[in-house]
């Protein structure tokens, strides 16, 4: 549903993607791995229209997205949750999820999907008027999560859902997303450093290196790869 | 040295509050009338501090070009007050659509400075965004005076003294009691607007992180439009209000009421609304005490010297978050 094609993105002078080439299909969970600065939040970034490429096309079911300003995306279904959360700090939790469903206007079904992520993560539903600031590092994360869902995307975009996150964290976050794409059928794409993790739970994963991708193949092989296992998973 | 200091300090503090309870004790009408007088000063502030502290808080620029808007709000008033008026027309009808036409200029003005002078430089430094700010400012004082008059004008109050008012009109005039009161009612609506409204939200939100506003799906362009219209509305009021006030108008008086309003901002902490207005009330309070008791021919020397010592000694002002980002 999502194809990136060729893509070339500057920062200045700096040619942080050199023409990556990237597919995802309807209901799948894919995984962007590589090190840091390869230009794994960068393809996010230009994805969501936050950059913009200087060549390369980005379609969504066959219709050309590369230019389209970021609010016209998310209208189009596609949701980012950023590295570092970026929770608005002075915001409730509600505020913030509130702030999720922003474009859309379809009051009972927000209701219906306020009462679904408090049901995924029962915390917030404590916290709810709580600032969103005051929270770990953990519930933020879940409550960043929660926000995009509360835009009802049809791809969900995660960078780095486990950043500085303890590891039995980590696993419910990981567990979550799964099921967000097994029960809503919402077509996930995640970008990660935690190379074991993430191939784990992908259908299939792109290795990325400076601005390019080097690898491609199904979750499972790209774990048994001697080349990744050196280079990601310290093995 | 530590102990002579605090010596000092504390006989200082002594004499001056001696002094000011002998003062408050001997006339206190009169410390009422400062009082008051200091409260329809501080409104008036913070009805333009409040553009300066919003537009700070999303797009972290001092628009310079704000005490303008204020001054075109008055000037508009002044030409549709006088033009109805020559063609006889009911003074309530003169006094809304005076603060109407006013309301729609500035806004209009306060638009089109945003789209012109700095969303050209979003991304560029913030120096280049300032002194745009500075150019927009002159280029605006010099365009009213050359379309208008460098002359002062008279400014007919639109507010007329109310009967029922009489009983208190020594202590405080009709137009203070209605610059007070109408300062109260919009700072009440601004709340409503930022706490509940959709765009309200949209404002806060851009404010904390624009970049996760765009994500989300909030137009951040159209939020920082909205802010500047927002800030234009209520600076025209108070442009409105304060020529109402002092009777009198030239293309000039943005730049003065724009500093001391500015000042306002910083000391309650800019960037935070409750701050611009608290910010604003002490420096009209304080102002007014000065002007009172001490020397009245200071006091713009005074305000600067507020300017001077929260940059020293609390530089995020009274209600200014120090932000901590978790990483």
């Amino acid at each position: 549903m999502l194809k990136l094609t060729n893509i070339h993105t500057y920062y200045g002078n700096i040619h942080a993607l050199k023409g990556i080439d990237i597919e995802v299909a309807e209901g799948e969970v894919i995984s962007l791995i590589g090190a840091n600065g390869a230009g794994k939040s960068t393809t996010l970034m230009t994805t969501c229209g936050i950059v913009s490429p200087k060549k390369g096309t980005i379609e969504l079911n066959g219709e050309d997205i590369t230019y389209l300003p970021p609010d016209a995306l998310v209208k189009k279904g596609i949701c980012q949750v950023p590295e570092g959360r970026r929770i608005f700090p002075y915001l409730t939790v509600a505020e913030n999820l509130d702030m999720g469903a922003f474009l859309r206007n379809d009051k009972d079904k927000i209701k219906q999907d306020l009462d679904y992520v408090y049901e995924l993560f029962p915390i917030l539903a404590n916290r709810r008027n709580q600032a969103g600031g005051t929270l770990s590092g953990g519930e933020q994360q879940m409550l960043a999560i929660s926000r995009a869902l509360m835009s009802r995307p049809k791809i969900l975009l995660l960078d780095e859902p486990s950043l500085g996150l303890a590891p039995i964290v980590v696993k419910q976050i990981f567990s979550i997303i799964e099921k967000i794409n097994q029960e809503s059928r919402t077509t996930i794409f995640i970008v990660e450093q935690n190379a074991n993790l993430a191939l784990k739970a992908a259908h299939r994963g792109y290795v990325m290196e400076t601005g390019r991708i080097t690898m491609t193949d199904t979750g499972k092989n790209l774990l048994a790869n001697e080349d990744v296992k050196k280079a990601y998973l310290g093995i | 040295m530590r102990w002579i200091s605090i010596l000092l300090g504390l006989s200082g503090t002594g004499a001056v509050g001696f002094f000011a309870v002998r003062e408050i004790i001997m006339y206190p009408m009169y410390f009422f009338e400062l009082v008051l007088g200091g409260l329809t000063r501080g409104s008036i502030y913070a009805l333009i501090a409040l553009g300066y502290t919003m537009v700070y808080g999303i797009i972290q620029l001092i628009n310079f070009a704000h005490g303008e808007i204020y001054m075109i709000g008055a000037m508009t008033a002044l030409i549709v007050a006088t033009v109805l008026g020559m063609w006889g027309w009911n003074t309530a009808v003169i006094v809304i659509l005076a603060f109407v036409f006013a309301i729609v200029y500035s806004c209009a003005y306060g638009f089109t400075v945003e789209k012109i002078a700095y969303k050209p430089l979003r991304n560029a430094p913030r120096l280049s965004a300032l002194i745009s700010a500075i150019g927009m400012s002159l280029f605006l004082q010099n365009y009213v005076m050359l379309a208008q008059t460098p002359d002062y004008l008279p400014f007919e109050s639109l507010i007329p003294d109310f009967q029922f008012w009489e009983p208190f009109a020594h202590i405080i005039t009709s137009v203070e009691i209605t610059i007070i009161i109408t300062t109260v009612i919009v700072m009440i609506l601004l709340g409503l607007l930022i706490k509940f409204t959709r765009i309200g939200k949209a404002m806060r939100a851009t404010a904390q992180d624009k970049v996760m506003a765009a994500l989300l799906g909030i137009n951040v362009n159209n939020v920082i439009s909205a802010t500047f219209v927002v800030g234009s509305a209520t600076a025209a009021i108070g442009g409105v209000l304060i020529a109402c006030h002092v009777g009198q108008i030239n293309f000039y008086i943005g730049f003065l009421a724009g500093l001391k309003a500015f000042i306002a901002a910083v000391l309650g902490g800019i960037g935070s609304i409750p701050g611009a207005v608290l910010g604003s009330l002490v420096l009209g309070i304080s102002e007014s005490f000065f002007t009172g008791y001490f020397w009245s021919e200071y006091e713009d020397v005074f305000a600067f010297a507020i300017l001077v010592l929260i940059l020293i000694f609390r530089p995020s002002g009274i209600l200014g978050r120090h932000d901590t980002q978790k990483v």
